[in-house]
């Protein structure tokens, strides 16, 4: 497996448990009936102003202990730039990100035209706004390993 | 047009050049292995910048490194 590959493969895994432990941290401290309220969002708001920054802080610390992780184990160090490969399949990966988000965000306009719960609208924007991330990560993946 | 339509010499290049490794051929390409490795493999064609690069690090005109197979 290459460098790029092991990259993105880290990345995968860490946005599946950052998301995931958060999500639970953030469910299990939330206060009575906030998340299903009607009329105050405020847990909906904080969630996403908290996740951004937890999840980059995060991500930058998990990469780092993985650099030095991988130079140590297989002596291999990072590439100091990125070439036409890399550009073209992160551009490809990024679309794909994009018109998931896009699905998700048309979905999440929904709950406010139906009798379905407000809540739901900032629910599809987070799950969506994850899953997102992730196709892109594991397109990313799939490109390197099949070619563009 | 697929990008098994065009093919490479790459490894043979590699071969008659002392046993040039990928990294090598990739620092003097100035890209990195992976790149190298997808274009071996036929995964991944190579901009027409980047086929020039190559094919100057063999001292070969491009054709003799890259052909394209218009049978498709």
């Amino acid at each position: 497996m290459s460098y790029q590959e092991k990259k993105v493969f880290v990345s995968i895994i860490s946005s599946l448990l950052i998301f995931t432990l958060y999500t639970i941290y953030a469910v299990n401290n939330a206060e009575e009936g906030s998340i299903t309220s009607a009329s105050d969002f405020s847990f909906w708001g904080s969630f996403i102003l908290v996740l951004l920054p937890v999840s980059i802080v995060a991500k930058i610390i998990i990469h780092i202990g993985f650099v030095i992780f991988n130079k140590i184990a297989a002596n291999e160090d990072e590439p100091s730039f990125e070439d036409e490969l890399d550009k073209i399949i992160e551009l490809r990966a990024d679309r794909i990100s994009l018109h998931v988000f896009f699905i998700g965000f048309i979905l999440a306009m929904i709950p406010l035209v139906t009798d379905l719960p407000t809540y739901f609208t900032f629910l599809l924007l987070i799950v969506f706004g994850f899953l997102s991330d992730l196709l892109g990560r594991i397109a990313q993946l799939y490109f390197y390993r099949k070619g563009v | 047009m697929g990008k098994d339509a065009i093919s490479n010499q790459i490894r043979i290049l590699r071969f008659h050049h002392n046993e040039m490794t990928q990294q090598q051929l990739a620092d003097r390409a100035g890209v990195t292995r992976q790149t190298i490795v997808a274009i071996e493999k036929g995964n991944y064609s190579p901009s027409l910048e980047l086929a020039f690069r190559i094919a100057r690090v063999f001292g070969k005109p491009i054709e003799e490194v890259f052909q394209y197979d218009d049978k498709q």
